[in-house]
């Protein structure tokens, strides 16, 4: 049971303090979760608390790799529309 | 100690000959402590520099005008940084900085997440810089989630200056600003995050009041979503104390990702934004020349000398004590020396004004014969953009990279806001936007009748004579004011003072 952070993430430290297990650590390209220590935050919050903070879609994803917070579900921009400006801005 | 409510007042209306600097109708306790600070003072920005350092990179809520992924090397928005700073990598580049630019006075944490969201970074770079270089003063900006708890914190670090985000005070409204919020482990949404949002924002602003902490208030313009209701958030953070209101525009292009920019949400147009600031002006203080500076930026105001102070010439340079030291000693004499050409330009303007006085034995109207040459001539108020630097019309025209925009009458000139001419990527081929640069600037002048500057090209001045914006280059390294009403007194005398504004033509 952990979590795991990819590519999409912005190294922008939010998750790192609040992680109640000392599970994420600072690396380059980007932060990274230590499998061994990630609890899901099972007995210490009911969610868990990188993926709560975390400001970007998709960064911090589930063992099945489906991402925490999917498209759309934090910046409110329903992922057709988001396709769609960048279809007319590659366009221009 | 208790802030007592501001008013604007004393000879802001111009009365007295002087411009009205925003600072005239503060209490002279408060008006003593921002008169250094050029992101307060609309003196002061003339003459100090600021900077701010990128050592806050979390944060605890999403602002639908801001994307955290946005790193382009020609971002100009606030809040949007590429260079990330341990507090003692900030706190050396503050102090190199402090030494090559003498002028520099105030320390700012900004971002690029929330300061308050990063206390310990925040903190421990103030407490260091404190210790080396006492008379750089200190400011935070903050949404003001976290706020109330870090009040303590700021009072004890001796932080005098607070800049808080209040887009609103109502969660309806609110919630169309903010879709969520990290609250107690939580990620909140919609209506209930602004609602706990807006609560702690005042709540921290009676804190810092209460601590004689002085609190500006910014508020970001989004047309249809907040810009009526900013007029109510005026009176009411006015009503708390803070001392100073700053109305920026919504800056939203699709290319920046945001939710406002993808979703086709207009930003204000420049006449928008000033009408607004009108409307709050009746209230308080409202600070026009905010130039929305890059969070990292450095150098004076409106000039960028980042690439001066990159982190890997910072950590080349040896900082010893004695340099710090005789560093320090050339930021005090510069700070005398403008003292003393500020009372000395104070006496002048309030001296009596001859031009004023030809001026009305020229063209008498019927009024001002009557009441004695101090009324000002008769003429609508006329707006001009000017190419500054260092207080005077110093920039050439090409070289702006923004322009100050004055209202002016023969009653004297008041600096009313600013207009860019790189807001966004311009000029970059990586953005996929060919930019006709000197259309944008012109655009960008809408409203302005004149534009003084220290020299102009052949193009441009056609081109700014076409759009009907006259261009004016008789004025070189002279100071502000005084120019800006000559060549209103000239456009008195010409008759163009007689009609209203005229239309704009399509440039
Ligand atoms: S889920 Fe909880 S335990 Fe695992 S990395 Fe995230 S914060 Fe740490
Ligand atoms: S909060 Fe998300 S984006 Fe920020 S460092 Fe953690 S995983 Fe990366």
């Amino acid at each position: 049971m952990a979590l795991e952070i990819v590519e999409s993430c912005v190294n922008c430290w939010a998750c790192l303090p609040l992680c109640p297990s000392q599970a994420i650590y600072e690396a380059k390209p980007h932060f990274l979760i230590d499998a061994d220590r990630c609890t899901e935050c099972a007995g210490d919050y009911a969610d868990p608390q990188c993926a709560t903070i975390c400001p970007i879609e998709g960064a911090i994803v589930n063992e099945l790799n489906e991402p925490l917070n999917p498209p759309g579900s934090l910046t409110g921009i329903p992922p057709a529309r988001w396709a769609q400006a960048q279809r007319e801005i590659s366009a221009r | 100690m208790d802030l007592p409510v501001i008013r604007t007042g004393g000879c802001s209306a111009g009365s007295c000959g002087s411009s009205a600097a925003q600072t005239n109708g503060l209490p002279d306790d408060i008006r003593r402590r921002v008169e250094n600070h050029p992101c307060y003072s609309e003196e002061a920005h003339h003459h100090f520099a600021r900077m701010h350092a990128a050592v806050a990179p979390a944060c605890n809520i999403q602002c639908h005008y801001c994307n955290r992924k946005y790193d382009c090397a020609n971002e100009s928005r606030p809040g949007v940084v590429s260079e990330l700073l341990t507090p003692e990598q900030a706190v050396k580049k503050t102090l190199a900085v402090a030494a090559a630019i003498p002028q520099m006075s105030v320390l700012g944490i900004a971002g690029p997440g929330d300061p308050l969201a990063n206390p310990e970074r925040t903190f421990a770079t103030f407490r260091m810089l404190a210790e080396k270089a006492p008379d750089i003063k200190l400011c935070v900006s903050t949404n003001g989630l976290a706020l109330p708890e870090c009040v303590e914190e700021l009072a004890k670090h001796n932080i005098d200056h607070v800049t808080i985000t209040i887009n609103c005070i109502d969660p309806d409204v609110g919630a169309q600003i903010y879709p969520w919020i990290f609250w107690k482990h939580k990620r909140v949404r919609g209506r209930e995050a602004a609602a706990i949002l807006i609560e702690q924002q005042q709540k921290g602003l009676e804190m810092l009041v209460a601590k004689g902490v002085l609190v500006k208030v910014n508020s970001v313009m989004i047309p249809g979503v907040n810009d009526e209701h900013l007029k109510e958030v005026s009176r009411v953070v006015k009503a708390k104390g803070a001392f100073l209101h700053n109305v920026m525009p919504l800056i939203a292009e699709a290319e920046h990702g945001t939710f406002y920019g993808v979703m086709g949400q207009r930003s204000p147009t420049p006449e928008e934004l000033k009408a607004l600031q009108d409307a709050c002006e009746g209230d308080m203080n409202m600070m026009r020349h905010c130039r929305q500076c890059r969070a990292d930026a450095v150098g004076l105001l409106g000039e960028d000398r980042g690439a001066e102070f990159t982190m890997d010439k910072v950590e080349a340079m040896e900082l010893t004590d004695e340099f710090l030291a005789e560093a320090l000693a050339r930021r005090a004499a510069l700070r005398e020396k403008v003292a003393a050409e500020r009372e000395a330009k104070k006496a002048r303007a309030h001296a009596p004004q001859p031009q004023q006085a030809v001026i009305t034995l020229h063209r008498p109207s019927q009024k001002s014969a009557l009441a004695g040459r101090h009324v000002a001539p008769e003429g609508r108020p006329v707006l001009m953009a000017v190419a500054a630097k260092g207080g005077l019309i110093a920039e050439h025209f090409g070289h702006a990279r923004e322009f100050l925009v004055y209202e002016v009458t023969g009653a004297g000139a008041k600096l009313v806001g600013h207009r860019k001419t790189d807001l966004y990527c311009a000029g970059d081929d990586s953005c996929g936007e060919a930019v006709d640069v000197l259309g944008r600037t012109i655009e960008a002048l809408e409203g302005c009748e004149v534009v003084l500057c220290s020299k102009i090209g052949y193009e441009p001045w056609g081109r700014l004579e076409a759009a009907g914006i006259a261009p004016n280059g008789e004025h070189p390294l002279e100071e502000i004011e005084p120019a800006c009403v000559a060549v209103w007194h000239e456009m008195l005398q010409a008759g163009k003072l007689a009609q209203p504004a005229p239309e704009r033509k399509c440039a």
